[in-house]
């Protein structure tokens, strides 16, 4: 249903072009689960923007296709991607006190994305907004409410809910949980997981926190740098993390279960992407390196049925 | 309701300040301007005007200070501003009646007029960034903001007036005429106006322009504009109601503040094309050092600014919700 | 100096830089450029513009070239005393009120807050009317009193915003005194915000000064612009059709308020990055030929810079 291609994002600087995401691919299938994870900076919220072309300048698209159901969004022009936005694609973002207009009701809010798509009815309009309201159980009496005079959790809930509008295909959210306190984000991601199941939209979830999304995501992808360093099935990418990131990252979270383990962070930060090294882009930080890690970049290759950017990995496996 | 009552008590806090002020300014000047006044005036003007005066500024009265205070306070809101000693022996407070229907009709639709203008402008130039209109209407309206009033309105007398003879450039009708609700009358008026309106037009412009420009642009980086793309609608929409709607909060209560520089434009805009309006008139005050007229003018413009404030504030109410639930 | 970065990379404050230059030129050094006296009525009244002349002479049989060069030492004299006066009264009383807080920071409000609101024109005026012609001192200090309570609003804001960085909390842990806190940590970081705020004072001391001048408030002997529109307008000048004695003091009442605007472009830009001009998005998306973008060769690649630490 979703295919990125060769996707490069860059940033017009005063030093000159920065890449913020680097000639990324993947796929996402209908009703797909796909988490992406990285530490800040690494250009997962520029990717998910480039996607949904919500990009602003000094952002542009420099490369690459994003095919959604056989049409490429990278060319489309306003007024043909207008068709597409919401109905089928939606987005939630990090912060609903933030997203969410503060002069507009919530109702007013969602009329606004109905009437943009033709339904102006005011009974339709009024029945469609409480039937989402319903679906991620806030009551119908906040249509009139306005975004400050909702909680956190509720805000957020009400603009999953507007994300659902038309039931779109695909639903881009970027940390919709961050905000939340812990107990907050696992119900809400519960909710998410449960109107998927019932309504079959996909979804690309963005965030940094990996345990989060370790039950509720089908498919992994780790970025670092502007770059996939690992991609592939959620649970085989935790049994056995090959990149040495990804390995680090799990190894952040302490288990609830089992033996005391000392907690091991990765040391040093991530890099300027100003400057772009000839080798690999994990080096500074990387307890694994081989020689040949410092001049050659490693491409993103299969390995025990996951793929990986790793030329430790990539040595290992073409070793008989 | 809570924000009202507040934006209510600043109202009178700083009309009780003005007053006091007003009250204490001839006090305070050096060389006592009302004594030398006095000395002026002492044969001239009759037993009553003069006993007026003194009360006003506390000369020759045997009373303490904040019975005088009390005095002039009482005096105040009954409407006994003194009398004219320019209009002599005409009340104050008769002399500025004639007056500030022009000042009103002059002043108060020019600045509407500036604010909408300006407001739309700087909206289209932020939402258009980088373009045509974003390098034009800018640059341009900085200068023509930084040109003083009076000189604009001399220009305008230089060429429209004299030069090309289109427009009259003094008074607020034509000498002659008598006031009355007939066509030509008001066609006169608004024949006077056109100049000194336009020339207000432009100096005030380029604030409004500025400043809406700057909050679009910050609210445009804002995510509900994005969030408003991701839903597809039209870009007037959201250049309307997520952009626009929330930028210009901020410019309702500056709107309402800057009303003082309005004020200021007015006066000589006012002195420059004759026009008879309470600004003309203080002007008129000052030269004949007929203080009390001018006090009660200085007073007057205060607390229409202060009344337009208190306005805007409530529109601010109206119009941004967070306010009203404020804690 | 980023200052001098950001006034040079903006076209419009380039401008605005180069005309000041020249006002303050032609201030420190008018015998150079005028070879008349101002004030020397030694002329024929009225006359228009000539080589002896190039603005012709006033209804008094003055120079208008000379005085125009002379009255900008006094213009200055009031822009640059009164601008600076307010906006140092701003900064401490703006920064004051946000910093401690409490009722100090109410009151401070409060009083701000009256003052701004209380129309300033008008004031003036009446001050001016009970001074009876007032001197430059005088002007600049009635000035200063009625403008500085804009400029404290603005930087009471900033300094709201900044009041809970580390490195105020870390000062305050060191145990500076709060006025050595205000002083020497918030101010400088506002740097770009005070030079705005000094640049827009300016321009609003250069026309209310003039105003007041042109109504006769100010000293009718003294040289300056406003004085001169002053006089032109008591001569009847446009009536008369002696243009330039009225056209050349507002002229340069413009120019010097449009180089005090332009200027302050390149400071509103400094501290509110968003409003930088950036280059209009190309709408088509590039796909690379080879399928990959190039890489910086080997020698090409530059070392990390290291940051000096800060000075504790």
């Amino acid at each position: 249903m979703l295919e990125v291609s060769g996707l490069t994002v860059e940033y017009a600087t005063a030093k000159g072009p920065v890449r913020a995401v680097d000639d990324v691919s993947f796929s996402v299938d209908r009703g797909e689960f796909l988490a992406i994870v990285g530490e800040s900076g690494c250009g997962k919220s520029t990717l998910l923007f480039a996607i949904a072309r919500l990009l602003a300048p000094p952002a542009r698209v420099a490369g690459g296709t994003v095919i959604f159901d056989g049409r490429d969004l990278v060319t489309m022009t306003d007024k043909q991607l207008a068709n597409i936005r919401w109905q089928n694609l939606s987005v939630v973002m990090q912060s609903a006190m933030n997203a969410l207009n503060p002069v507009k009701s919530i109702g007013a809010q969602f009329a606004d994305a109905l009437a943009a798509h033709g339904l102006r009815s005011r009974k339709a309009v009024r029945s469609r907004s409480e039937e989402v309201l319903g679906l991620v159980g806030i009551d119908k009496v906040h249509l009139k409410s306005y975004p400050h005079q909702l909680s956190g959790g509720m805000r957020q809930r009400a603009m999953i809910a507007m994300a659902l509008l038309f039931t779109p295909d695909l639903v881009i959210m970027d940390e919709p949980t961050s905000a939340l306190d812990v107990v907050a984000q696992r119900s809400l991601m519960t909710q998410i997981k449960e109107l998927q199941s019932r309504l079959g939209f996909a979804i690309i979830f963005v965030t940094h926190d990996m345990s989060l999304v370790s039950h509720f995501s089908d498919r992994l992808m780790v970025m670092y740098a502007g770059q996939i360093a690992e991609l592939g099935a959620t649970r085989k990418i935790f049994d056995n993390p090959l990149h040495p990131y990804s390995r680090g990252l799990l190894e952040a979270f302490p288990g609830i279960r089992g033996p005391k383990v000392p907690l091991t962070g990765i040391p040093g930060s991530p890099p300027d992407l100003s400057i772009i090294p000839n080798g690999c882009r994990f080096l500074p930080r990387c307890p694994d390196k081989i020689e040949a890690c410092e001049t050659t970049l490693p491409v993103l290759a299969p390995a025990a049925g996951i793929q990986v950017r790793c030329l430790r990995v990539a040595t290992k496996v073409s070793e008989p | 309701m809570r924000y009202v009552l507040r934006r209510a008590g600043f109202f009178l806090v700083t009309l009780w300040a003005a007053v006091t002020l007003n009250f204490f300014l001839p006090r305070m000047m050096p060389g006592n301007p009302a004594v030398a006044m006095m000395a002026k005036f002492h044969g001239r003007i009759n037993g009553q005007a003069l006993t007026a005066l003194e009360t006003l500024f506390g000369v020759n009265t045997k009373e303490s200070l904040l019975a005088q205070y009390v005095g002039y306070l009482h005096d105040l809101v009954t409407g006994n501003w003194g009398i004219s000693l320019t209009f002599f022996p005409t009340p104050v407070s008769e002399v500025i009646r004639t007056g500030i229907f022009w000042t009103l009709g002059l002043v108060g639709v020019t600045t509407i007029l500036a604010f909408i203008l300006g407001t739309w402008i700087g909206a289209i130039s932020a939402w258009r960034r980088g373009r045509l209109i974003d390098s034009i209407a800018p640059p341009l309206l900085v200068i023509t903001s930084a040109i003083p009033y009076f000189w604009v309105g001399m220009m305008f007398i230089l060429i429209f007036g004299l030069k090309l003879q289109w427009f009259p450039w003094s008074g607020g009708t034509n000498i002659a005429d008598t006031p009355a609700w007939n066509l030509s009358y008001i066609g006169d008026v608004l024949d006077h106006a056109v100049l000194p309106s336009v020339a207000l037009l432009i100096t005030t412009v380029g604030g409004w322009t500025l400043t809406m420009r700057n909050n679009m642009v910050t609210t445009l980086a804002e995510d509900y504009v994005r969030m408003a793309r991701a839903k597809g609608l039209k870009s007037s929409r959201i250049m309307l109601d997520y952009a626009a709607r929330n930028a210009i909060l901020p410019n309702l209560t500056g709107f309402a503040m800057s009303l003082g520089f309005v004020v200021g434009g007015a006066i000589l805009i006012e002195y420059v094309f004759n026009y008879p309006g309470v600004g003309y008139m203080l002007l008129q005050a000052v030269q004949n050092e007929d203080y009390p007229l001018m006090q009660a003018l200085f007073l007057l413009i205060t607390v229409a600014v202060l009344v337009a404030i208190l306005l805007a504030d409530i529109a601010t109410a109206i119009f941004d919700p967070r306010t009203r639930s404020a804690r | 100096m980023k200052f001098y970065k950001a006034i040079t990379r903006s076209p419009k404050a380039t401008a605005g830089a180069i005309i000041m230059l020249a006002f303050v030129i032609l201030a420190i050094a008018p015998g150079l450029f005028a070879h008349d006296s101002p004030t020397a009525e030694i002329y024929v009244r009225n006359l228009p513009a000539s080589g002896q002349h190039p603005f012709g002479t006033t209804g008094l049989g003055q120079d208008v070239f000379a005085q125009a060069v002379y009255g900008t030492r006094d213009v200055l004299e009031i822009a640059i005393g009164a601008g600076l006066a307010s906006t140092l009264i701003a900064a401490l009383i703006g920064v004051a009120a946000a910093y401690l807080g409490g009722w100090v920071e109410n009151i401070l409000n409060l009083f701000t807050d009256v003052v701004l609101v209380i129309p300033l024109f008008p004031l003036l005026i009446v001050i001016a009317a009970y001074m009876h012609n007032s001197s430059t001192g005088v002007m600049i200090a009635v000035l200063t009193f009625t403008g500085w309570s804009y400029t404290a609003r603005q930087l009471r804001s900033q300094a709201l915003a900044l009041k809970n960085r580390d490195f105020l909390a870390a000062a305050k842990v060191r145990g500076e005194r709060a006025l050595y806190i205000i002083i020497v940590e918030i101010l400088p970081t506002m740097s770009s915000l005070l030079v705005a705020a000094f640049l827009t004072n300016g321009l609003y001391d250069v026309l209310f000064a003039s105003s007041l001048q042109f109504i006769g408030l100010g000293d009718p002997n003294s040289t300056s612009w406003g004085t001169m529109l002053y006089w032109a307008e008591n001569n009847e000048a446009l009536q008369g059709g002696f243009y330039l004695q009225a056209i050349v003091p507002g002229a340069a009442i413009a120019l010097l308020g449009a180089a005090f605007a332009l200027l302050n472009y390149a400071f509103d830009e400094i501290g509110n990055p968003a409003l930088r001009r950036v280059p209009v998005a190309r709408r088509r998306a590039r796909v690379f030929p080879e399928g990959r973008p190039p890489q910086t060769p080997p020698d090409e690649r530059r070392e990390l810079p290291v940051r000096r630490l800060r000075r504790a």
